[in-house]
């Protein structure tokens, strides 16, 4: 999707609208019920929202329509956050949004004033890689890359979860703090999706960071 | 998506006030509502976020039970530690849906909210009377094997995707509503949602404005909480069928016994006809089928969905199976 060209398109469109509600105001003026529908906001108006996205500030103008995974994409040109499905099923567009994993695309930049986002060029430090990145290479948990960036930033996000205790599908007991075996790693990634499939490598790399972190 | 004007709520009441509007609609981990957006199923002309509302706490009531805010995330309340002490029930049905990222965005009230997954729902090249009143039910005679048996008509026959609703109703869930003039009332889980008859785009009894603030639960119920799930795959689908139950023995005999299905009515279908069967009942596998074969007495399949009957009668064993100890 160009979402730039969508804009373009739009404020033309509003443009002839104004032209032509001018028109009109002058033919009603006298009906101020008529005049009051008039003075409702724009849908089609920008808004302005402040995000901090990988530690630095932003204001972002954006039509309200615009999701986080395009603002990231299209506005601030972080394309390490993929567009997969765009509907919430694949994982792709995953961003650590306030320390949760969340579907990048699947909610509007607006929806997030003040929030704290790590994309994928947010995670090593420097030319360090984190953890997770260099455990992926080392495990070769990936063929095309792709869904990478996503299954990463899912990773990380796991870990804290995990470490706060969160069951999951998988745990025969939900009153307790499960271990991270194989099934619960593959139940908690299940929403991140591999067409290459490289889930076994993947999995390998999230248990190496895991084991490490207990140490 | 079509052009519709934002605001960020800054009360309830205002909230509700703004959303009055027939073309308005609420959002909150807005999952469901963008994605239907997306493909012009969902087209409000004016979205009010209630996400910065004080809604997402979980609370001890004096009676004993929880009260859920409405912007609790699924995760948050599958996460808590007096959840998964007193409703596991509730954490295993939160757990089973989904994934981890779209939980952590879905929220309490709109899990229950969600509109269905019936394909031709979804595919605006076919007719549905959901989308479009009076247009016909492309999935009667279509490939239905999602659809439900129980509770639906020939002008819909849409199953609700909710796993969590599934485990609420078990436990005689309400849902807590403030309406845009401000009167407030109390639901039971049960009766929040509407048949579909020849409405079905009628889904719930909530008036435009009339805002989901919170759900109670009772006390938990005595006896053994469990959940079980059967779907295509082993995570991350949505349930062909679902059981939720709430059983309790004394001896050989059931004392006490709450029974749900998922994946098969435009509800969380709790069975009132199970639970008498079971009440008193030996426990026995022939005791769990004479439960099975009540529950599921008026069931009617549409074709590719008839198997969602035997095997919610089969589910049904397994779990109270599972759940007395019964091999």
């Amino acid at each position: 999707m160009n979402h730039n060209k969508d804009t373009r398109l739009h404020v033309t469109r509003r443009r002839v609208l104004a032209a032509g509600t001018a028109a009109v105001a002058l033919s009603v003026v006298g009906h101020p019920q008529l005049a009051l529908g008039a003075g409702l906001p724009d849908a089609e108006t920008p808004v302005t929202v402040g995000l901090q996205i990988n530690g630095r500030s932003h204001d972002l103008t954006v039509d309200p329509r615009t999701t986080l995974l395009d603002a990231l994409r299209e506005h601030l040109a972080l394309t390490g956050t993929k567009k997969g499905c765009d509907q919430g099923q694949c994982g792709a567009c995953t961003v650590i949004v306030n320390g949760q994993r969340i579907n990048s695309c699947l909610t509007l930049a607006v929806m997030h004033a003040g929030d704290e986002v790590t994309t994928i060029e947010g995670l090593a430090n420097g030319d360090e890689l984190h953890p997770m990145q260099a455990a992926f290479v080392r495990h070769d948990g990936l063929q095309c890359g792709y869904c990478t960036p996503g299954q990463i930033c899912s990773a990380v996000a796991l870990l804290a979860e995990h470490k706060a205790g969160w069951p999951s599908y998988a745990t025969a007991d939900v009153a307790t703090s499960p271990v991270l075996t194989e099934a619960e790693i593959s139940e908690r990634m299940s929403g991140n999706i591999c067409r290459c499939s490289a889930y076994p490598n993947i999995v390998a790399a999230i248990r190496d960071v895991a084991e490490g972190s207990l140490g | 998506m079509k052009p519709f004007r934002y605001e960020r709520a800054s009360g309830i009441a205002s909230a509700c006030t703004s959303a009055a509007e027939p073309t308005a609609k609420f959002i909150a981990g807005g999952t469901n509502l963008l994605d239907l957006m997306k493909l012009q199923i969902e087209t409000p002309a004016h979205l009010v976020d209630i996400g910065s509302l004080p809604l997402a706490e979980i609370e001890e009531t004096a009676e004993g039970g929880l009260r859920v805010g409405t912007r609790v995330t699924n995760s948050a309340l599958a996460a808590d530690m007096r959840v998964r002490r007193l409703y596991p029930l509730l954490s295993q049905a939160i757990l089973a849906g989904a994934s981890t990222q779209l939980r952590n965005k879905a929220t309490t009230g709109g899990n229950l909210l969600q509109r269905t997954r019936c394909p031709y729902f979804y595919d605006t090249t076919k007719p549905c009377n959901k989308r479009t009143p009076g247009a016909g039910c492309a999935a009667v005679g279509g490939l239905n094997r999602m659809n439900a048996v129980l509770g639906v008509s020939d002008d819909c026959i849409a199953a609700h995707g909710s796993d969590m609703a599934v485990a609420m109703a078990a436990l005689d869930a309400r849902v807590e509503t403030v309406a845009a003039d401000g009167a407030t009332r109390t639901i039971p889980i049960d009766a929040l949602y509407r048949p579909p008859g020849s409405t079905p785009h009628i889904e719930t009894v909530l008036a435009s404005g009339e805002l989901i603030r919170s759900v109670v639960l009772p006390p938990p119920p005595p006896g053994r909480q469990l959940y079980r799930k059967v779907r295509d795959r082993a995570s991350f689908a949505f349930a062909l069928v679902s059981v939720a139950v709430v059983v309790a023995r004394e001896d050989d005999r059931v004392r006490a016994a709450r029974v749900a299905f998922g994946g098969i009515s435009y509800k969380p279908w709790r069975s009132a006809e199970a639970e008498a069967a079971l009440i008193g009942a030996s426990v026995t596998q022939a005791s769990f089928d004479a439960a099975g074969r009540a529950a599921l007495r008026n069931a009617r399949g549409y074709g590719y969905n008839d198997f969602k009957i035997p095997l919610a009668r089969r589910t049904l064993r397994a779990v109270l199976s599972d759940a007395t100890g019964v091999i």
